[in-house]
This record gives C-alpha cells, sequence and structure tokens, in this order.
C-alpha cells in the first residue's frame, strides 16, 4: 500500500472532524433530510465540541491511569520476586475480559452513584486488560540472546529494566494501549446512560427523539475520533520499532 | 511446575537469599488472599432496607446471621485463609476455596430469610460489600488453584459443569429466595425468561450468521490478496462506530426496509426492537470472524500444501480436508471472542427496543433500584463466562489435534 494516500485522507478526516465541531450549523443542510420537518439537524442541547473534549478527558484520564497501573504490575509479575502471581494475572486476564462493559459501568453506579464516577472506573478496569496482557506478552517473549548479553555487561536489574526490556518491548505495549483507547473512544459514550458528559449523550437524545441526525453525528464524530487516534499511535509505534 | 510445595532449592536465586532469613515463609499470594479475606470479613456482610429503593443498615457478619452461622462462617473464613496463607499443595488450596465459597452463598440466603420478617414483603436484603469481596477473595484463590493445576482441557469443562450445576441447585432449593435479587426475579419471572431468550437468539444468532458470511469471506480473502485489505479494512471501520450509535443508525435503514420490501416484516424486520440489533451485532461479529479465517489459513505450512497438492488433491479437497482442519484453532479464537463480546453488546439492545438482559440493567438503573441491575447484569456475566470457558477448551483440544496431526 502506498503512503501518500492514507496521509491525504487522515488529514482530510481531520479537517472534516474540526470544521464539523467548529461550526456545525453549516453541515446543517446536509443533514436535514433525515430528520423531520420541525426536528433540529444538529445537536442542540449542548455545544459538540466541548462534550467532545469532555469526552477525550474523560478516555484520556482513565487510560493514564489504567496504563500506569497495568504496565506495573506487569513489570512487577514478569520479575522473578513476583514470578508467583503470573500464572493467576493471566487467568485474571482471560477472565476480566468476559465482563461486559455494560455490567461493569451499571454495577459501579450503587457504589458511586451517577455521573462520570462510574464511567471513569468502568473504562479503566475494563482498559487495563489489553495493556496489561500486551506488557506482559512484551516483557516475557524477549529474545534471551539479548537478556543474557545485557547481564553479562553487568547491567543491574533495574538497568535492564529500563534500558533493555521496556524500550524493546514498547512498540507491543503502544499497541496495548491503542487497542484500549478505541475500546474506551465508544464504551465512553455508554457511560451517557448513567449521565456521564460524553458524546453518547448526542446519540442517546437521538435514540429518544427519534432523530436520526443526532444519532449519526454523534456515532460519526467518536468514528472519527476513534480512527484518527487508532492511525496517529500506529504511526508512534511503527516509528519506534523501526528505531528499536 | 508453580506447585506451591516447591521448596527453596528449585525457586529462582532471589527467592533462595529472601528465604534463608525466615523460618516460614508464606505463600505471596497467599498473603494478599489472607488480607482481603481479613477485611472482607470486617466489612458489612448484608444490607437490610425497608424497601426496594430506600437506603439500607448495612450489617456485619456476626449481626446478620443466626449466631451458630456467623461464627461457622467466621472460621471458615479464617480457616480457608490460612490455608492460603502456608504453602499448601494445590488441591488443599482448591478444597479451601470450594468451602469457602459454599459457605458464603449459603450464608448469604440464610440472612435473607434470619433478616426478613416472614410476614413484611417489602423488606429487601441483599449481599453487602464484605460478602462480594469474600467472593471475590475466594473465586480468586480457586482460579489460582486450579491453574496450578494445570487440568486438561476436558476437565475443565467437567469443573465447569459441576460449578453450572451446583449454582443451578442453589437457585433450585430457594435458599436464596429471601434474597433482594430473587424477589425482583419472582416479581417477573416470565419476562425474565423471554429476555433471556432474546438475548441468546441476538448473540448466538448474529454469531451464526456471521460465520455463514464470514467464513466464505475469509477464504476469498485469504485466496485473493487484491481484495483482503479493502474487505479487512471496511470492517475495521465499523468497529470503530460506538454501539448504541450502530444500532440507532440501522433503525432507519431497515425501517425502510419493512415499509418497502414486500414480505419483509412479515418475517419479524422492524426499524425497532430485535432486527437492528441483529444487523449491528453481526456486523461488528465479521471482523473476528474474518481477520481469523485469513489469519488461521496464512498459518498453514507451505510444505503442507505442497504435499497435499502432491498426492493429487483437488484444490476443494485441500481447503476442507488439510487447511481448514489445521486453521481451525485460529477460526474458533475469533469466534470466541466474538461471542464472548456479543453476549456484552446484547445488553444494549434493551435501549432501541431489541430487549435481552439489558432491559433490566438498564430499568434498574432509571429506577435507581441495584437488584434489578443485578438481575440483569449477573446472567450476562455468567454467560459470558461459560461461554469463554468451554471456547478456550474447545480451542484447545483442537490446538492438539492440530499438533498431532502435523506431527504425524
Amino acid at each position: 500500500m502506498s503512503k501518500g494516500i492514507p496521509h491525504v485522507l487522515r488529514a482530510g478526516l481531520l479537517a472534516l472532524l474540526l470544521a464539523f465541531l467548529l461550526t456545525p450549523q453549516t453541515f446543517e443542510p446536509l443533514l436535514k433530510p433525515l430528520v423531520q420537518a420541525n426536528a433540529p439537524a444538529i445537536y442542540n442541547q449542548g455545544s459538540l465540541l466541548s462534550l467532545t473534549i469532555q469526552h477525550l478527558t474523560i478516555v484520556l484520564v482513565a487510560t493514564l491511569a489504567a496504563t500506569i497501573v497495568a504496565v506495573s504490575l506487569a513489570i512487577l509479575v514478569s520479575r522473578p520476586i513476583g514470578a508467583e502471581f503470573l500464572p493467576l494475572s493471566r487467568s485474571l486476564v482471560n477472565i476480566g475480559q468476559t465482563f461486559p462493559p455494560v455490567a461493569v459501568l451499571a454495577l459501579a453506579v450503587p457504589v458511586l452513584g451517577f455521573g462520570e464516577k462510574p464511567t471513569l472506573v468502568a473504562l479503566f478496569l475494563y482498559g487495563l486488560l489489553p495493556i496489561f496482557e500486551n506488557t506482559l506478552t512484551g516483557l516475557t517473549t524477549l529474545p534471551p540472546a539479548v537478556m543474557e548479553a545485557a547481564r553479562g555487561t553487568g547491567m543491574t536489574g533495574l538497568q535492564r529494566l529500563l534500558k533493555i526490556e521496556v524500550p524493546l518491548a514498547m512498540p507491543v505495549i503502544l499497541a496495548g494501549i491503542r487497542l484500549s483507547v478505541v475500546i474506551s473512544l465508544a464504551t465512553a459514550t455508554i457511560g451517557s446512560t448513567v449521565a456521564a458528559k460524553t458524546l453518547g449523550e448526542v446519540i442517546i437524545a437521538g435514540l429518544q427523539t427519534n432523530n436520526l441526525a443526532f444519532v449519526l453525528q454523534g456515532g460519526l464524530i467518536v468514528g472519527a475520533l476513534a480512527m484518527l487516534i487508532y492511525d496517529g499511535l500506529s504511526a508512534v509505534e511503527q516509528r519506534l520499532s523501526t528505531r528499536a | 511446575m508453580f506447585d506451591g510445595s516447591l521448596n527453596g532449592k528449585l525457586t529462582a536465586s532471589g527467592e533462595l537469599r529472601w528465604g534463608r532469613h525466615l523460618t516460614f515463609r508464606p505463600d505471596k499470594l497467599g498473603v494478599a488472599i489472607a488480607l482481603l479475606a481479613v477485611y472482607g470479613a470486617l466489612s458489612p456482610f448484608a444490607t437490610m432496607r425497608a424497601n426496594r429503593i430506600v437506603r439500607g443498615e448495612s450489617l456485619g457478619m456476626l449481626s446478620a446471621l443466626p449466631t451458630w452461622a456467623g461464627w461457622l462462617l467466621a472460621f471458615t473464613v479464617l480457616g480457608a485463609a490460612s490455608v492460603a496463607l502456608s504453602r499448601s499443595p494445590a488441591v488443599a488450596r482448591f478444597l479451601a476455596a470450594a468451602l469457602a465459597l459454599a459457605m458464603l452463598i449459603v450464608c448469604v440466603g440464610l440472612s435473607g430469610t434470619f433478616l426478613a420478617p416472614a410476614d413484611n414483603a417489602y423488606a429487601r436484603i441483599s449481599p453487602a460489600s464484605g460478602f462480594w469481596l469474600l467472593l471475590f477473595t475466594f473465586s480468586l484463590l480457586a482460579t489460582d488453584s486450579i491453574t496450578r493445576m494445570r487440568p486438561s482441557p476436558v476437565l475443565r469443562l467437567v469443573y465447569l459443569a459441576t460449578a453450572v450445576g451446583l449454582v443451578y441447585l442453589t437457585l433450585v432449593s430457594g435458599i436464596w429466595d429471601g434474597l433482594s435479587v430473587m424477589k425482583e426475579y419472582s416479581a417477573r419471572a416470565d419476562v425474565f425468561w423471554t429476555e433471556a431468550s432474546r438475548h441468546l437468539a441476538l448473540a448466538l444468532g448474529s454469531l451464526f450468521a456471521a460465520m455463514l458470511a464470514g467464513l466464505p469471506l475469509g477464504v476469498l480473502c485469504e485466496r485473493v490478496p487484491a481484495l483482503r485489505a479493502g474487505v479487512l479494512n471496511t470492517l475495521n471501520l465499523i468497529q470503530t462506530i460506538p454501539s448504541i450509535a450502530l444500532f440507532g443508525i440501522l433503525i432507519g435503514p431497515l425501517g425502510w426496509v419493512a415499509v418497502n420490501v414486500p414480505g419483509a416484516s412479515a418475517i419479524g424486520i422492524r426499524g425497532i426492537g430485535m432486527a437492528p440489533a441483529f444487523v449491528a451485532l453481526f456486523l461488528y461479529s465479521l471482523l473476528p470472524v474474518v481477520a481469523n479465517t485469513v489469519a488461521g489459513l496464512n498459518g498453514v505450512p507451505g510444505a503442507t500444501r505442497e504435499a497435499a497438492r502432491g498426492i493429487g488433491m483437488t484444490s476443494a479437497q485441500r481447503l476442507f480436508r488439510v487447511e481448514l482442519p489445521l486453521a481451525l484453532p485460529v477460526i474458533l479464537t475469533g469466534i470466541r471472542i466474538v461471542l464472548v463480546q456479543n453476549i456484552g453488546l446484547a445488553t444494549i439492545a434493551a435501549l432501541i427496543g431489541g430487549g435481552g438482559f439489558g432491559t433490566f440493567v438498564f430499568q434498574g438503573l432509571g429506577q435507581t433500584a441495584t437488584d434489578l441491575v443485578l438481575l440483569g447484569a449477573l446472567p450476562t456475566v455468567a454467560l459470558a463466562f461459560v461461554s469463554a470457558v468451554i471456547l478456550d477448551a474447545l480451542i484447545e483440544m483442537n490446538r492438539t489435534v492440530a499438533v498431532n496431526k502435523r506431527a504425524a
């Protein structure tokens, strides 16, 4: 595949997304045919831009927290001192992924109340798994020859971890973070069923008032964000793995 | 072997040094288990409320149960925790965990009948944080000991069947009938089973549809490289659209089909309800099925294909007798992803009138009735868990078969 065309597409998608978020009214004629005569075609119960920023903030905070916890746990169980936890952690990751996000969200509400908090917790818990799994894979499948060489040059355990293991595993870790972000972007919309301020609000308002234009714009903004972020992180990953 | 009975000589050098200073060397996971168990035992065991939506009063283990049962439970929990703490063999740890779990399950039911006055139909008893924490702690111990025993796939299925059987017996025996979740259930038993069958129809039906369409599409993509990138990219794009939006977007086109295509509405196609949910789940399911079919077929060794061609097999024979059987573990992995994902996503169908367990979850959220949320969430989680264990076992069995075949 040639690299030029995706670059153009990516820039075009970004421009389109920004144009829509900054001046949604210019797109009204496009969405008008989808709604009944008097219904609004552009979301009018709040600013799309600020909802997008809130949506991204929730995802960012949850992913950052998940990354810190998941990477530290994976480092811990891949050291000799935490080796006893390794088989259990693998099983837990496997089981954890069977928990549906809606169930996590709904069960967090009685403890944390409505609003952003249960969404953050659900996204955090759900985001942990792909990152933990990938970090563990990255750290436990390093070439033995490299590890042997590092040990041979007299590096301490900490030096080996920071200078050899983490940098070599970085592309795989980033792939986990990327997967986690994309899942979180979509799952955050469900947070609006428990009153979190995300783009899900637009979609739910559309479902409630039978307004296809709302559903479509909410869905497409999230889709575009996911594509751009996925693409951006893939580019970072590629740069890292060619350098490594 | 990760067996707990390993002595210092055999463990990693780091641990040997540590061990020399300590005469009693506790199991590291056991320490975590014991701390969680003690904390869980001191946290509220059950919550009592005057009716289903008011705030309740939290009761500890000893006040939520008849005296003998409270102490028995406390001793079982501490006993199981000390088994976990010592470097005991995996079987002993498993039995300790199983005993503690069984006691928890019976006792939480007991607290329901103990706390609720028989003549008061409004009082609600639900398990509180201490119960959930202990349940989590000992499930952790059980999972760890099962992992340490490394059971074969068949044995894992036997364990699963036993666990499902025990849960079924608990439900039928009526010991949980005093609990709030069961009261929510008995208030809507008919609806529960209707929604359960809809949930399964959505999750399994869309999986079968995706297999029917996805397997041939995957084979085609593997044969025609020009098609591969386009198809996989399109399916990837669909994954980025959030589920509630995709469900909503499909309402329009399906409504149009129902009105304009003769016979469509007769077979149940409507703008809202199950049809858009089914189509959305089908679309999400395609990527893992197609991508894993392509990956599985790609993984078939060139020499094997060559040999099959050499003994004069036709291309159809090669596909069905050699390539697909060898690709099966990878294809099954895709199906596992789809099934678990669909069982979870089917809850969202409730938002567009598609039914399923999500109905209870969202009704419960709307009424701030936690027990109703549980009535929807617990079966969903259980269903996803059971299907994951079954498919994992199937994948492993097929992998050993494939390896044996390759070796033969």
